[in-house]
């Protein structure tokens, strides 16, 4: 079973490694840099599932963290709710909204559909920026003492840290699950020719309604935690496009189809972009590195890094996944 | 024998273009039931409308005594009747193995993943391709293709097999190979729909004849009498040599 | 009343560069099948090119055009053989990274030069005043020029020999190889065109409203919305449309706030493609 496989050890390592180093020296700075990179790897893990498992490109994937964000942290402060239940409920509202959407965008291929979850991102940001109960173009904001009772912003920031590592650790165990499932070869097949899989007696209706609403859940419930966690939400820095792109970037950079990628290439990409933010001189760039990165690996190595390794080395494909 | 499919006035139009027109025929279970007809006949057609990908402007179809009229392929599925396209569509980042268990999957019989495999393993056996199972589906040359496209449909455990021009593009070795893998599916059980041009090959393996030409059903019966028939041959065998030949192997 | 009729005249006149934008798209997308996804950040360079023109040579801002297209096509021969030509025979969704990667490097490096801040090309012709409503000299001067630039496309597609090898690759590119037309050589000038005409579409947006490096974006929205509204391969079809939309938007725009437009034209694009997948004019989607 999942047990089996060595990448579940290697993903509950990870996590653990992940969890308790900075704790162990109660390393606040390490952790904030860590809590990114866990982001970027729940962010590419479960975009993973459309792109690298179901061959649906979907440009517009941050709208779930985005939506996630606002429903969590509507729940935790304007109604006092628990924070576990808050992100919880937040991913499994944001699922369903994902199911209607689908609704409407997944009967669409290739590239229409991909235009279309722009559209998506489009449309919600510009309904947030004018919903009333959500602060519209203002947001909404944490109150200091509803940190309180998580035992005081300090501790409060602590606990979302493992929360976020936590929803990361389920990603990349989740995509291991999807990948090893019958719904998993489902979806490849779907990846690989839509129609012939249709003939085969695939449901490719309802496996892209299911992979496209489940790869909205975790997302979700990160985006609750931590914009609850960072204390502040609005539609522009919920819903920033450039985080969409940077999910591609990553996965692709990474490996798409695999799980292990999603993880190389959030983490790689995260560090890249810390210092690339930090340098007064490359700044400006992001944007144009972030891109010249896609276009080298889409034009020379579609595979990504992993996939790289898979030509170097084909016996490592069975181990890491 | 009990009639497995029934095509009853079906007729499919596109736009102004009439593709199938009011075709009628039956296939008895257990019997190889051969197609034919020129280019452009609306054999293809045909297929894609018992199999779900065409919705039918009018008639109906049933299997088994159920109506499948319009229900989506992976429905038809379902039902137990399975098919091979003209143009091959192998699962090409997928190996073979894995190609034909998606078919045991999804197949009539829903398998999990485990007993799956098993099936997968057995069908590629029987067509001959058990030792190419873990390499890459792109790897295989047209004559594999073509028989991963059966061993395919087959893991799906169908009543019926609906094969578009299955030896096309093969050469006389490769042929009989797959003559030989058709009768062998005969045999299991499974009842077979082929559409063929290779005129030797689809009279000797089939127990009955259906022609088509522009759409419409020209004639119908075994194939000794289906080759006498002289619409048939003005329509469509053409050459007095050719009708010889033929009668030849009869 | 008048408000809104003149709403949708101007709408209108807009609609008309809104359609040359889409005829950049909608050519890329018929003779290659690929989605051009440096669009928006071409019709940005486009804005900026007459920005900068302009300040150097401050004639008729019109006038300027031809350089910008001519730098558009330059510009167009650099990204098809850059980031197009490589992955022309892979599946759609690598083309559309790519193009998406060169997207980004484009907006980056526009971004870096001019920041995200306003810009404005200070260029007004006199317009003419019937009873109430004045037609602005630049909305005219704009539309007109989309129209003129869509009739030479039309006259370049059908009565050239480089003209009809785009279409005859478009329609079947292995048939048009067989012809003895190198269809790389076609591809890249569909390409090249087709970006000259998105360049073409900024320059003239330029003239009418304030723009930063992330303008592109909106307009590119709109070139997708009447892409699938006009259908692929028909140029004149996309200008048609494009009107219909400038039109729409005309008459939308005084009851509605400006930020509800995007979802109303996503939610058209959508719409449409849902339920015409042909386009209303054009031949089958790719």
């Amino acid at each position: 079973m999942i047990f089996r496989r060595p990448v579940f050890w290697l993903i509950l390592i990870f996590a653990a490694l992940m969890a308790f180093i900075p704790l162990h020296g109660n390393n606040v700075s390490m952790r904030e840099d860590l809590i990114l990179v866990a982001v970027a790897v729940i962010l590419a893990s479960n975009l993973n599932l459309m792109i690298g498992y179901t061959g649906y490109v979907n440009f517009g994937h941050i709208v779930f963290y985005g939506l996630g964000g606002y429903v969590g942290l509507y729940l935790a402060t304007v109604k006092g709710w628990n924070l576990i239940l808050s992100a919880l409920l937040a991913g499994l509202a944001v699922s369903f909204c994902a199911l209607l959407f689908g609704l409407g965008i997944l009967r669409l291929r290739g590239a229409y559909f991909a235009l279309a979850t722009i559209g998506i991102l489009v449309a919600v940001q510009s309904f947030v920026s004018n919903f009333d109960p959500w602060g519209r173009s203002t947001g909404l904001y944490v109150p200091f003492d509803a940190y309180q009772p998580l035992g005081g912003a300090r501790r409060a920031l602590w606990i979302t840290y493992f929360l976020v590592i936590a929803v990361m650790a389920l990603s990349m165990i989740l995509s291991l699950a999807i990948k090893i499932s019958k719904f998993g070869l489902g979806l490849f097949a779907i990846r690989e020719d839509e129609d012939a899989a249709v003939v085969l007696g695939v449901n490719a209706t309802v496996y892209k309604a299911i992979i496209y609403s489940v790869s909205a859940f975790l997302p979700a419930v990160a985006g609750a935690l931590m914009f609850y966690k960072n204390g502040m939400i609005d539609p522009s820095i919920a819903f920033e496009f450039m985080l969409s792109l940077e999910g591609i970037v990553m996965l692709m950079l990474g490996g798409k189809g695999t799980v292990v990628g999603a993880a190389l290439g959030g983490g790689l990409y995260e560090k890249l972009r810390s210092y690339l933010l930090t340098s007064p001189k490359l700044s400006n760039f992001h944007l144009v590195i972030a891109g010249g990165m896609l276009l080298l690996v889409v034009l020379f190595a579609p595979g990504g890094l992993i996939g790289w390794l898979y030509r170097l080395v084909p016996r490592s494909e069975k181990v890491i996944e | 024998m009990s009639a497995l499919l029934e095509v009853n006035g079906v007729t499919k139009r596109f736009g102004g273009l009439v593709a199938v027109s009011d075709v009628t025929f039956t296939l008895a279970e257990g019997d190889i039931l051969g197609l034919i007809g020129p280019n452009g006949a609306g054999k293809t057609t045909l297929f894609n409308m018992v199999n779900g990908v065409y919705k039918l402007n009018a008639g109906k179809i049933s299997f088994a005594g159920q109506d499948i009229t319009d229900r989506p392929p992976n429905e038809v599925v379902h039902f137990g009747i399975a098919r091979t396209h003209q143009i091959v569509k192998p699962l090409y980042g997928m190996t073979v193995l894995e190609n034909v268990t998606v078919g045991a999957c999804f197949g009539r019989d829903y398998l999990k993943l485990k007993p799956a495999r098993k099936v997968a393993l057995e069908v590629l056996e029987r067509v001959g391709l058990a030792d190419r199972a873990d390499t890459s589906a792109r790897s295989l040359t047209i004559a594999g293709k073509k028989r991963l496209e059966v061993a395919r449909a087959l893991a799906a455990r169908p009543k019926l097999l609906l094969l578009d021009e299955v030896l096309a593009g093969l050469n006389p070795t490769e042929v009989e190979l797959m003559i030989g893998i058709v009768r062998n599916i005969r045999d299991s059980g499974i009842s077979v729909l082929m559409i063929e041009h290779l005129m030797q090959a689809i009279m000797s393996l089939s127990d009955r004849i259906v022609v088509l030409n522009l759409g419409s059903k020209l004639a119908e019966g075994r194939p000794e009498e289906v080759v006498k028939n002289p619409d048939v041959v003005e329509a469509y065998l053409g050459f007095p040599d050719i009708v010889d030949k033929l009668r030849g192997v009869q | 009343m008048s408000g809104i009729l003149a709403s949708m005249i101007d709408g209108v006149l807009i609609g008309a560069v809104y359609g040359l934008a889409a005829m950049g798209l909608s050519l890329i997308w018929g003779v290659m099948d690929v989605i051009n996804l440096t669009h928006g950040a071409v019709i940005a360079l486009g804005m900026f090119g007459m920005y900068i023109l302009f300040a150097a040579f401050p004639i008729n801002a019109y006038f300027l055009l031809l350089p910008v297209i001519a730098a558009g096509l330059l510009l167009g021969l650099i990204i098809y053989w850059t980031s197009v030509h490589w992955v022309i025979n892979r599946p759609q969704l690598a083309s559309l990274l790519s193009t998406f990667a060169v997207n980004m490097i484009i907006i980056g490096i526009g971004t870096a030069i001019w920041s995200t801040s306003p810009y404005n090309v200070n260029f007004t012709l006199r317009g003419i005043t019937i009873g109430a409503y004045t037609f602005t000299g630049n909305h005219m001067a704009a539309a007109s020029a989309a129209v003129v630039i869509a009739l030479a496309l039309e006259v370049f597609l059908y009565r050239t020999r480089p003209g009809k090898a785009i279409r005859a690759v478009a329609d079947n590119r292995e048939a048009a190889e067989l012809m003895g037309i190198s269809s790389t050589m076609v591809l890249a000038l569909a390409f090249a065109i087709g970006i000259a005409l998105a360049a073409a579409s900024g320059a003239l947006v330029s003239t009418l409203f304030p723009f930063t490096i992330l303008s592109g974006a909106g307009y590119q929205m709109k070139s997708f919305v009447v892409t699938v509204l006009a259908g692929l391969g028909k140029p004149f079809g996309a200008l048609v449309a494009g009107v219909l939309l400038g039109l729409l938007e005309g008459a939308v725009t005084p009851f509605i706030a400006v930020s509800w437009i995007p979802m109303i034209e996503f939610g058209l694009f959508v719409v449409v493609l849902v339920a015409f997948p042909r386009g209303i004019f054009g031949r089958a989607t790719a």
